[in-house]
């Protein structure tokens, strides 16, 4: 039988429904984990850090820090043995034998304040030998370089990551495609490039906290800001070799994250203090300047760039080669560096490929993910070499893309097939949105203007088999309850979440609400909020929920009204009957179920579905090809544009116009995902122009925001145009795909390529400051 | 350390708070107030999450000392709605979408309203001049600009 036509007319899927969160948000009744009261029983952890880049520990005294009234305990790295880590096990909770960065934890203290916390720290007496560093990944690839992972050869490892013991390599990704070799003497043009991009900071305005509590049996509970609280009490658990069920995690709403709070940092720190002072919460609250070089930066990255095409422009070749500097720990780095290989191509059909993806352990602050997981880096230099090609071979940089990129069906870097993808269009409509073609005059003598153009994809990069789970629940008033364990971190998930239980079971929008905060107790398994995977993923979990639910619901309501299933249907919280046009209000039958007719007993009882959802088709990539079945679950593909003017007296950048579009398969929420957009565009923009984690010997010289700046509202542009492609995917619900990283993976080389239109130069990397872009413009005699 | 008993009216209430000498205004909204709407960004004064009104002035509440605050105003984030109906600028970044992680939606509030009171017909200039103290993340501002804008309607 079809599906009824009536379930449409009320689905909120595809509205812009308001927030489900924004008016607690308002009224500042939203809690977050600072906010939590714990009343006098709460004691206050500090860290003491290593001030060497890398160094041997040879001895640490604390008696006169733990003399200090006030002072109830000290935690060093002798108490805790246990590796932790995602994708390698390579870090400790508190060094035990060696420190790797300025920031490493050496000791922990656990006082009545944090101020007497603080003050004990500069107590603690830590003697160590200092080792040569090791500050740039080219350098500590090589074999001559400082070994700072000896043990390398031991750690834990997934099965998909690629170590190479005695050296400093944590993982080497290959693709091996076609004959590069012999594709060169075919090619008309080629270009080669370097680039390279600066470790920057995710800076969410929320820094990172967590508050641990050990009962006297052991059992441990952890409140943070976390996008991760399954994946924390697995990983915490491990490395302490207790069960995760002792382990309990409760996230509340997370204020901001970008991927910083993904993975597990600091709050395996506040949990080993917690467990020397059993029965207090011990709260540890990360300063400013703590979250710009101890909590995950963006790795760094050193790239070359070689590619080739033919005489009308086809794409031959590409040889690329990426030392990415992925810090201390590489745990969680070694994944973003394999994705930046199976990915290295950019969104364009390539038949001869090279690549040598290697994540390089450096005495840097601990890479981790962000926002794009290692996109925003490589198409950087990619897509700028892509507008030099085309320049080369006298093809528009439009036309060069629409002619290359990535079509349904065309073949990847990894030997599988592209799914359905709207990436053509997503050019079309953004250079007609931009006025590609058009050059309109510079608003003062002194400005020159340029458009530039850049292109984008992006997986969810994760274990193939990252699941997520889902219930929904109806109460009294039939009201929907909707559990999930993907975490609310400024997105709008909930808000999608619950627009799509609604339309999956029939019910309003308004009536549905979300079972938060996230408490690994109560809320279904999630893997991680990462990865742009959660209204794809955990969105597939929902709908088998509210499936499940509606089921029994029907089953009852076709019972008692001797129907069948396929004639009743819920339509805004009623079942109806196409057949009989009988109804009856969900709130009558969903908790205390039906009476069966003259007193006889009743059928039913309280309703709760469950849904779950994990991708089974991903395969293994060759190790020396990368090349495979099926590498990823899905790429969200989209373009970006913008027009900017260069100041020649003073090499300023101000962006004017902004236009991005993405095919995300379906909009459910059209508003949300033009919110991603321009929130991805200017932070996109804002690494571009601006940031830059200073590191001097292992140093960061600009750990607050008046030193490290971020965009504010007085530096974006004036028009920001978001456009929303919608070619389904095959395995979302509704045929949606993520939106949450991309929106800034493409903005760095779109910036660059506007700026080479303006005044034709190209920096070697990001920030494009205004005093690299004179001193840019002075070598290439533009200005005197 | 130095105790000290201050007389302050918060959100149109008059409170009597103990205070140590060097106790923030942030801290003492939040700690002992449990105001938690009122954010600790940076405790530095550099990113206006911690935004409150000090006798209708905007300020960073973590750059204030409580005991400077003996007999003066205070209005938080959740002194900005009356008991029925929330705050023009509440309603409008609501409808224009401009809270994402909504970390920095209570500061960004109270500057707005300030700006509001001394310019009820702001230029969009002005309005990103008065937000530029209020750093955020998430959401390139845009719908925060648009939501100040439409509450200055009202």
């Amino acid at each position: 039988m079809a599906e009824p036509k009536v379930e449409n007319s009320t689905s909120p899927v595809g509205e812009s429904k308001i927030r489900i969160d924004a008016r607690e948000k308002v009224t500042g009744a939203a809690i977050y984990a600072d906010d939590i009261q714990f009343g006098n029983s709460l004691l206050h952890a500090r860290i003491k850090r290593s001030p060497h880049p890398h160094a041997l520990i040879k001895k640490i005294n604390s008696e006169k820090a733990l003399a200090l009234p006030g002072v109830k305990a000290i935690v060093t790295g002798q108490d805790f043995p246990g590796y932790i880590g995602l994708y390698l096990k390579d870090r400790f909770f508190f060094c035990r034998d060696r420190v790797r960065y300025v920031g490493d934890p050496v000791a922990g203290v656990v006082a009545v304040s944090e101020e007497i916390a603080e003050k004990a720290l500069g107590l603690i007496e830590v003697e160590y030998e200092i080792l040569e560093p090791v500050l740039d990944p080219e350098y500590g690839a090589r074999p001559e370089a400082p070994l700072l992972h000896p043990d390398l050869g031991k750690y834990a490892v997934a099965s998909f990551i690629f170590p190479q013991p005695g050296t400093n390599i944590s993982n080497h990704f290959k693709i091996r495609k076609g004959d590069v070799n012999g594709a060169w003497e075919k090619c008309t043009a080629i270009v080669e490039h370097k680039y390279r991009i600066p470790h920057i900071q995710h800076v969410p305005i929320e820094p990172h906290i967590a508050i641990a509590k050990v009962d006297e049996a052991g059992e441990i509970t952890l409140w943070g800001s976390s996008q991760s609280p399954f994946a924390q009490r697995n990983l915490i658990a491990q490395s302490l070799g207790i069960s995760p069920g002792k382990m309990r995690v409760i996230a509340p709403y997370v204020g901001g994250g970008f991927g910083c709070k993904a993975g597990v940092s600091m709050e395996s720190l506040a949990v080993a203090i917690a467990m020397k002072v059993k029965g207090r919460p011990v709260k540890l609250l990360l300063t400013r300047e703590e979250e710009f070089f101890t909590a995950f930066v963006r790795q760094g990255l050193t790239a070359y760039f070689k590619m080739g095409c033919d005489e009308n422009g086809r794409l031959l070749a590409m040889e690329n080669t990426f030392y990415w500097d992925g810090g201390a720990y590489t745990e969680y780095g070694v994944n973003i560096t394999r994705a930046a290989g199976y990915s290295s191509s950019g969104p364009y059909e390539v038949p001869n490929v090279k690549t040598d993806s290697y994540c390089v352990y450096t005495n840097h602050p601990v890479g981790g993910a962000m926002r794009g997981f290692g996109m925003p880096e490589i198409h950087a230099g990619l897509e700028q070499c892509i507008d030099e090609l085309a320049l080369r071979i006298g093809m528009d940089a439009v036309e060069f893309r629409k002619l290359n990129c990535l079509k349904t069906g065309s073949t990847l870097v990894t030997g599988s097939r592209m799914h359905a993808t709207g990436l053509s269009q997503c050019i079309e409509k953004t250079a007609e949105a931009i006025g590609w073609g058009k050059k309109a005059p510079p608003s003062a003598p002194n400005k020159r203007r340029g458009k530039g153009m850049a292109l984008m994809w992006k997986a969810p990069a994760m274990p193939p088999n990252a699941g997520s789970s889902a219930w929904v629940e109806l109460a009294e008033d039939g009201t929907l309850n909707v559990g999930v364990g993907g975490q609310e971190i400024g997105q709008g998930v909930f808000t999608v979440a619950a627009q799509m239980a609604a339309a999956a079971l029939g019910v309003a929008y308004e009536s549905v609400r979300i079972a938060a905060p996230i408490d690994t107790r109560y809320s279904p398994y999630e893997w991680q909020t990462v990865a742009s995977r959660l209204t794809w993923s955990m969105g597939n979990a929902i709908v088998n929920a509210a499936k499940d639910a509606r089921k029994q619901i029907l089953d009852i309501v076709a019972e008692a009204w001797d129907e069948t299933p396929d004639d009743l249907n819920i339509v805004n919280g009623v079942v109806i009957s196409y057949k009989s046009e009988k109804e009856i209000p969900l709130k009558n039958l969903v908790i205390y179920g039906l009476p069966k007719p003259g007193d006889q007993g009743w059928r039913g009882g309280p309703i709760i579905g469950r849904g779950s959802f994990m991708p089974t088709y991903v395969t293994g990539l060759d190790a020396e090809t990368g090349q495979g079945e099926r590498a990823v679950v899905h790429y969200t593909t989209g373009a970006q544009a913008v027009e900017l003017e260069v100041d020649l007296d003073t090499g300023r950048i101000e962006i004017i116009k902004g236009v991005s579009t993405f095919d995300i398969g379906k909009a459910i929420n059209p508003e949300l995902v033009e919110a991603q957009m321009e929130g991805g565009f200017v932070q996109g923009m804002s690494s571009a122009l601006f940031e830059s984690l200073q590191l001097k010997d292992g140093v960061l010289r600009n750990p607050s925001f008046v030193d490290y700046r971020i965009a504010t509202s007085s530096d974006i542009p004036k028009d920001l145009q978001s456009y929303i492609v919608e070619v389904p995917q095959d395995d979302g619900p509704w045929g949606a795909r993520g939106i949450g990283e991309h929106s800034m993976v493409p903005t760095i080389p779109a910036i660059a390529n506007a700026i080479y239109d303006a005044v034709g130069v190209r920096l070697e990397g990001p920030p494009f400051t205004a005093e690299k872009v004179y001193l840019a413009m002075l070598d290439a005699g533009i200005v005197k | 350390m130095a105790f000290h008993k201050i007389n302050i009216t918060i959100n149109g209430g008059l409170e009597q708070v103990v205070v140590p000498s060097n106790m923030t205004l942030m801290q003492m909204l939040r700690e002992n107030l449990a105001l938690t709407g009122t954010k600790n960004g940076c405790s530095a004064g550099e990113c206006g999450a911690c935004t409150v009104l000090l006798n209708g002035e905007p300020v960073n509440s973590c750059m204030v000392l409580a005991v400077e605050c003996d007999g003066t105003n205070i209005v938080t984030v959740e002194g900005l709605a009356g008991d029925q109906q929330l705050d023009p600028v509440q309603e409008a970044i609501i409808q224009s979408g401009g809270v994402q992680c909504g970390f920095c939606t209570p500061g960004i509030l109270i500057s707005a309203r300030a700006l509001l009171d001394r310019n009820p017909d702001p230029a969009e200039e002005e309005i990103r001049e008065a937000l530029v103290g209020n750093l955020c993340r998430c959401t390139g501002y845009v719908r925060i600009i648009e939501s100040v804008k439409a509450a200055a309607k009202v």
